[in-house]
């Protein structure tokens, strides 16, 4: 955001209801709820172009031109929360449980994974939810300069290549 | 098994290990069979070895059913190594 300042766009990285800076509480949220604070964030501030990264891409306002950064599946960022919880548990010594089980669970009463409250509107959502693509720009990791992905990462970092290289897709 | 399959699904092992736990080249380019993983290197807690299976699903596109996966498989890298060669055939 600061490259991309530097070459005179403006943007901004809205919360989502319920993470990090926001008063709402998550356990109340469902990717519609999402969906809806993401387009209220582009009508307040007069977004141009948007863009989405991995699981951004379920709840961003696809009407908007602008890219998409290694889209991921609602499906996919659930099972690894869920995995997780199967492996802590297992850890722990704690009865078996399973990701299947643990879904249905879900479904019916909501669960906390990574310590996040997730209602089953959402888990019902994450379970169904595909990237939108209405013509944005696909960018993918490879083009970045070939650097690892820092989401898989466990701990937070920075990459200062691939930033310099998302920066030049966007304000070329 | 084919020899050159296993040193190629080898190879991937390591960057997907490089990658999702940030460790470095060197780190990884010095694991051997017997290198202990699970309990032995603090970045694998149960968050990233979640993150591991998912990443090594995408990248050999491949299933892993969680049932499969055990306290042995992450025990050392020569076992992650074996149970990935054997879905990736």
């Amino acid at each position: 955001m600061r490259l991309l300042d530097g070459a005179g766009l403006d943007s901004f990285l809205p919360d989502l209801p319920g993470c990090n800076e926001s008063t709402q509480d998550l356990a109340t949220q469902s990717l519609h709820s999402w969906r809806l604070a993401m387009a209220d964030a582009e009508a307040q501030f007069g977004a141009t172009e948007v863009l989405a990264v991995r699981g951004g891409a379920l709840v961003f306002p696809a009407h908007l031109p602008g890219w998409v950064l290694e889209p991921q599946r609602g499906l996919s960022q659930l099972r690894q929360l869920l995995r997780a919880r199967v492996l802590a548990a297992r850890e722990a010594g704690e009865p078996a449980l399973s990701v299947e089980g643990l879904l249905e669970q879900g479904r019916a009463s909501g669960l906390t994974l990574a310590g996040y409250h997730l209602n089953p509107a959402m888990i019902a959502g994450l379970e169904g939810a595909f990237p939108a693509n209405e013509g944005q720009r696909m960018i993918h990791l490879s083009e970045l300069g070939g650097g690892a992905a820092l989401w898989s990462r466990v701990e937070p970092g920075e990459d200062a290549t691939q930033a310099a290289a998302l920066a030049r897709i966007i304000a070329p | 098994m084919n020899a050159l399959a296993n040193d190629e699904t080898d190879e991937r092992l390591r960057a997907i290990l490089r990658d999702v736990l940030g460790l470095s080249a060197e780190t990884v380019a010095a694991f051997d069979g017997d290198t202990p993983l699970f309990g032995a290197l603090p970045e694998l807690d149960s968050m990233a070895v979640a993150g591991l299976l998912t990443e090594i699903e995408d990248r050999f596109d491949i299933v892993i059913d969680d049932d499969d996966i055990d306290g042995e498989v992450l025990e050392t890298y020569g076992n992650l190594l074996s149970f990935t060669v054997a879905r990736v055939r």
